[in-house]
């Protein structure tokens, strides 16, 4: 037990997960302290969301969403002429669905990041999108919507 | 546009067969119309914002979920709490209050929050995208269902 609680503090002054050989009633295991690697998760989505203008962690890809309420968001992207952006597909890492919902403290995927800040998930999306707030808020990150070349066309 | 039509047809198939496979699986609370996480959720809501207009749909036969299921919710709020506050605002009010049942049984939380202005001028409730089968191979799913039973 001792020296669990030693290398979970080693751990914790290096921030980093190691993996550390155990003598547990005479055999030897490896245990892998994970304790703090939630806290290199948070710092690794801090930078995650700055990547890129729009950072869009989804269930599956943009290409094949897995999940009707991420498909919403890939496809109102999309109407805006938005195709190129982050996206990361969090069925493939539990470490980072369950990270980002502590990250932005909100409880469900997908979540939508303009310029590394939280804008909200499917819901919010669609109603940015509804009451033209997307189009501005697309603006102000040197994005022009689609929408608004085919407002010009229809004119 | 054949292989566009399989596609859809697909998931659909595999939905029926799984909710099949899993129909012996029924959950206790579909006995006597007990809906134990809808009625937590409306209680919640009620107490939280006192709302003028309110609707919770249990849309969890929308999804790749056993029958009975109580995983996935649309919830329709309108509060004169919502007043002021942006749309990010209100979406966090409602996550707080359903905050226990969102970090156990509640996989997905499709929210409209508005004011009684907005209600009045637009009283339409939105409609849930359709299901792309998400939740059929997720383990996180299956254990938030079990939380939802126990």
């Amino acid at each position: 037990m001792n020296s669990i609680i030693r290398s979970t503090a080693r751990c914790l002054r290096a921030g980093n997960t190691l993996y550390r050989s155990n003598q547990v009633n005479g055999h030897l295991s490896f245990v892998s302290v994970r304790l703090c690697s939630s806290d290199a998760i948070q710092k690794n989505l801090g930078e995650m969301v700055k990547k890129d203008k729009v950072v869009v962690f989804m269930k599956g890809t943009p290409a094949q969403p897995m999940c009707g309420f991420s498909n919403a968001v890939v496809q109102i992207l999309r109407m805006h002429g938005v195709d190129e952006y982050t996206s990361y597909n969090v069925l493939e890492d539990q470490d980072i669905r369950q990270g980002v919902k502590t990250f932005s403290n909100w409880p469900t995927i997908p979540q939508v990041f303009f310029n590394g800040e939280f804008v909200g998930g499917c819901d919010i999306l669609l109603q940015m999108h509804q009451n033209g707030d997307l189009v501005d808020e697309l603006q102000k990150l040197g994005i022009r919507s689609a929408l608004l070349d085919a407002e010009k066309e229809s004119k | 546009m054949l292989s566009g039509a399989l596609r859809c047809v697909r998931p659909t198939i595999h939905t029926i067969a799984l909710s099949r496979q899993l129909a012996h699986f029924r959950p206790q609370m579909e006995a006597g119309g007990n809906r134990p996480v809808e009625t937590a959720i409306r209680t919640k809501l009620t107490q939280a914002f006192q709302p003028e207009h309110m609707e919770v749909l249990n849309e969890s036969h929308m999804h790749a979920v056993p029958p009975g299921s109580e995983s996935h919710f649309r919830v329709l709020v309108v509060s004169t709490q919502f007043e002021g506050q942006s749309l990010l605002q209100r979406h966090r009010m409602v996550n707080e209050a359903l905050r226990e049942e969102l970090s156990t049984c509640v996989h997905a939380l499709a929210i409209q929050a508005k004011t009684p202005q907005q209600w009045g001028s637009n009283p339409s409730l939105a409609k849930s995208p359709p299901c792309l089968g998400g939740s059929k191979h997720d383990s996180t799913v299956a254990e938030k269902l079990k939380a939802g039973r126990d």
